[in-house]
């Protein structure tokens, strides 16, 4: 717990915290070119993410959707590698704290030996705050938990739909960061409206004190507002920027929608908790917190 | 703090779904509690018969797919290798192949358990074949994923799926061939996870299925031990399985693995063959391709030989062997059998072979198209490409064999018919037919 008031366990709970309601903007590293990613994050650094996760590409993404998943295809076709990403990472001076999104056998396969270790070392000294993994629950994480913490990262667990009862309490009083709340079943994508499962999901985790991040569908300003209305910290989009990256002619016009988008995105989640505050405002007797 | 520290009693459990240093659950969280379920009725239904669940497997296995299969004595065959050779006649299941061991046992199950539709994944169709046919024979809405390479290689097996009810979902991406069919299934699993059950359909992926398919595939290895004794009147000294995913492997050799007694030298000419042994060497043959050499550079194997050249990773659930590059990126694996072409393995296979019980070994696309070939000329018996690892083994490794041999035949080879006359063209094969017949 934080020892002074109005200081944070992290980074990245303090950029959520103190940023409230946060924009979490995700990209693909090495689609189309490292060179090319570098742009995009200062794009959506500038634009109003307040942290922003880099996606480290691995073959078999069973967690993604189809636009990550050929964002993915197209970044290990240019020949990205786990010591690419970290110059990447080495390179890059962003408001935002950067977290890193991959899959175990890319953390695990770091260095000479299958151990967790060599990428926790190297992805703090490259200035990484923390790491997403899709395919890592919580009963598995010990030993990447014990190398997080000796290393100050957080690593941040995602809360489904299906996750409940006595689950949902051992993996929240273990959230470290935020907890990625899972907008609904299935994988990555952007949809077109609010799934009612992150209201549902979001009604569940009021009681814990936690951040709440909610992701898996998010592309819109509105989605932003109505997200952060319902109770969240936070939102997290990803598959509407790897859109703009994948339909943009020309980096520099990537690198202006991203900002856009990110800024329109950022301008929904403060429209969200404005209304939560005129809400507020206007009822006779405002519910005990 | 971990959450094993203030574990329940299934947590406890669940923390034993390892082999070794193999195995586990690492699958998105959404998925978590779809195994625990799948746990909790694997204890209950499978291991504990509750509501009479196994007797009524063992009866629809009886009835419909056609168990016990024989164990065959092969005469041609030991005549050529001057020993005793015995053939488990899996290829004698219903639809062909042990798949159905495995897929009647799970689809039964997600009907036990209150699912409303089941899924799967297949290679070299057979499995998908067989999950079409047990979800038809219990009247449960099937839907199977498959490569776009493998449909194009297995069309007779996708027209049976067709045939049997179930949809058949073709998938582009990557080579088209078993791995993308696994991912794929895993993200409609994540999303109708409350409603669908995954049919997996090999030793692999997260726990419970490793220990659940092993469990609905040791019938072939407990039928094959008591059948050896029987005929033989003694143990086999070694019993030999082709090694895709491992499930015929495993099934085979589950009920064999603590036989494991003092493994004396012996030789082909050792008289003591009638003697009662209690060592039996377990021999799983993988798909070697055309080189067991993978190339960093295009990130292919030409092979699918995980348990004899892999390393170990994480892939499709379970820490186990895999074929992958230095950096973690799985590699596309190549087989001539669609059932074989597979970059990982069951993780308890993995562990049976790192603990030295399971010896691992390969044979080439050639060697197997032959002993594709020689099976079915000399017993009149014609072997899935997969299993013609199996008895490709038995001709290039006669050495190593012991006196008494059994070898699975883990189906037939009906669906490979047009791949062998393809690749039979390409080669001047020591055991095949001349053809010409046909080229007129
Ligand atoms: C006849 C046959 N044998 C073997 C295999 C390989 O799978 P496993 O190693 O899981 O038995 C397959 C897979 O489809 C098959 O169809």
């Amino acid at each position: 717990m934080s020892d002074t008031p109005g200081e944070y366990d992290s980074d990245v709970e303090a950029a959520i915290r103190e940023n409230h309601p946060a924009l979490i903007t995700y990209i693909t590293a090495g689609d189309p070119s490292l060179e090319d990613t570098k742009e995009y994050v200062e794009a959506l650094d500038r634009g109003g993410s307040d942290l922003i996760e880099l996606g480290l590409p691995f073959s078999e993404p069973i967690a993604e959707g189809q636009t990550i998943q050929a964002a993915i295809n197209r970044a290990l076709e240019a020949g990205t590698t786990p010591e690419g990403f970290f110059e990447l990472v080495d390179d890059l001076e962003t408001e935002a704290p950067l977290l890193v999104m991959t899959y175990y056998n890319m953390i695990l396969q770091y260095g000479d030996e299958p151990d967790v270790r060599p990428f926790v070392e190297r992805a703090a000294e490259a200035g990484l705050s923390g790491i997403i993994v899709p395919d890592l629950p919580a009963e598995e994480a010990d030993p990447l938990r014990d190398a997080c913490d000796d290393h100050g990262l957080d690593l941040v667990f995602i809360i489904a739909p299906t996750t409940e009862g006595q689950r949902l309490d051992d993996i929240m009083s273990q959230v470290s960061g935020f907890a990625y709340v899972q907008a609904r079943l299935g994988t990555t994508g952007a949809r077109a409206n609010v799934s009612t499962a992150t209201h549902d999901s979001l009604a569940r985790l009021s009681e814990y004190d936690v951040p709440k991040a909610v992701g898996f569908g998010v592309s819109e300003g509105d989605h932003a507002a109505e997200i952060v209305e319902a109770g969240a910290d936070g939102v997290i989009v990803g598959s509407a920027l790897v859109d703009i990256v994948a339909s943009s002619d020309e980096t520099a016009e990537a690198v202006e929608r991203l900002e856009a988008k990110a800024a329109e995105l950022k301008d929904g989640a403060r429209r969200g908790a404005d209304s939560i505050t005129v809400d507020a405002e206007d009822a006779p007797e405002p519910e005990q917190q | 703090m971990s959450t094993h520290e203030h574990a329940s009693e299934t947590d406890d459990e669940r923390r034993d779904g390892t082999f070794g240093d193999y195995g586990g659950q690492y699958v998105p969280e959404a998925l978590m509690p779809a195994l625990q379920e799948l746990e909790d009725a694997y204890q209950r239904y499978v291991l504990e018969n509750e509501d009479g669940f196994m007797d009524e497997f063992r009866e629809r296995m009886r009835d419909f797919g056609g168990r016990p299969t024989p164990l065959q004595r092969a005469d041609r065959l030991s005549e050529r290798y001057d020993r005793e050779i015995y053939l488990k006649r899996e290829d004698l299941v219903h639809g062909g192949a042990h798949k159905l061991n495995n897929a009647l046992g799970q689809v039964l199950l997600a009907k036990y358990m209150g699912k409303e539709r089941v899924i799967a994944e297949t290679g070299a169709g057979q499995h998908g074949t067989a999950t079409a046919m047990a979800a038809a024979h219990l009247d449960m809405p099937c839907e199977i994923y498959m490569g776009r390479t493998d449909i194009n290689r297995q069309r007779p097996n996708v027209y049976r799926m067709r045939m049997n009810g179930a949809e058949v979902n073709p998938v582009e991406a990557g080579s088209g061939t078993l791995k993308e069919a696994i991912n794929e299934t895993m993200r409609d699993w994540a999303t109708t996870v409350e409603r669908t059950h995954y049919v997996i359909g090999s030793v692999v992926g997260p726990h419970p299925f490793p220990k659940l398919v092993r469990d609905f595939q040791s019938v072939i290895g407990e039928e094959a031990r008591e059948q050896v004794q029987e005929k033989a009147g003694r143990l086999p000294d070694t019993v030999v399985a082709c090694a895709g995913g491992g499930s015929n492997t495993m099934g085979t050799f589950h009920a064999f693995v603590p036989d494991e007694g003092s493994a004396e030298p012996r030789s082909a000419d050792d008289s003591s063959g009638d003697e009662p042994r209690e060592h039996v060497d377990l021999v799983a043959v993988e798909a070697g391709g055309s080189s067991l050499e993978i190339d960093e550079d295009e990130g292919l194997a030409p092979n699918s030989a995980t348990l004899s050249t892999g390393t170990d990773g994480v892939l499709h659930g379970a820490m186990t062997k895999l074929l992958q590059q230095s950096d973690g990126q799985i590699v596309e694996s190549h087989s001539v059998s669609a059932g074989l072409d597979y970059a990982g393995v069951g993780p308890e296979l993995s562990h049976l072979v790192e603990s030295g019980r399971v010896t691992p070994t390969s044979v080439d696309d050639e060697a197997a198209l032959n002993g594709f070939h020689r099976l079915s000329n000399l017993e009149g018996i014609i072997p899935a490409l997969e299993s013609s690892h199996a008895l490709g083994y038995l001709e290039e490794h006669t050495d190593e064999l012991g006196d008494l041999v059994v070898v699975n035949v883990s189906g037939r080879g009906d669906k490979d018919l047009e791949t062998v006359l393809e690749e039979t063209e390409k080669r001047d094969l020591e055991a095949a037919p001349d053809v010409e017949v046909f080229d007129a």
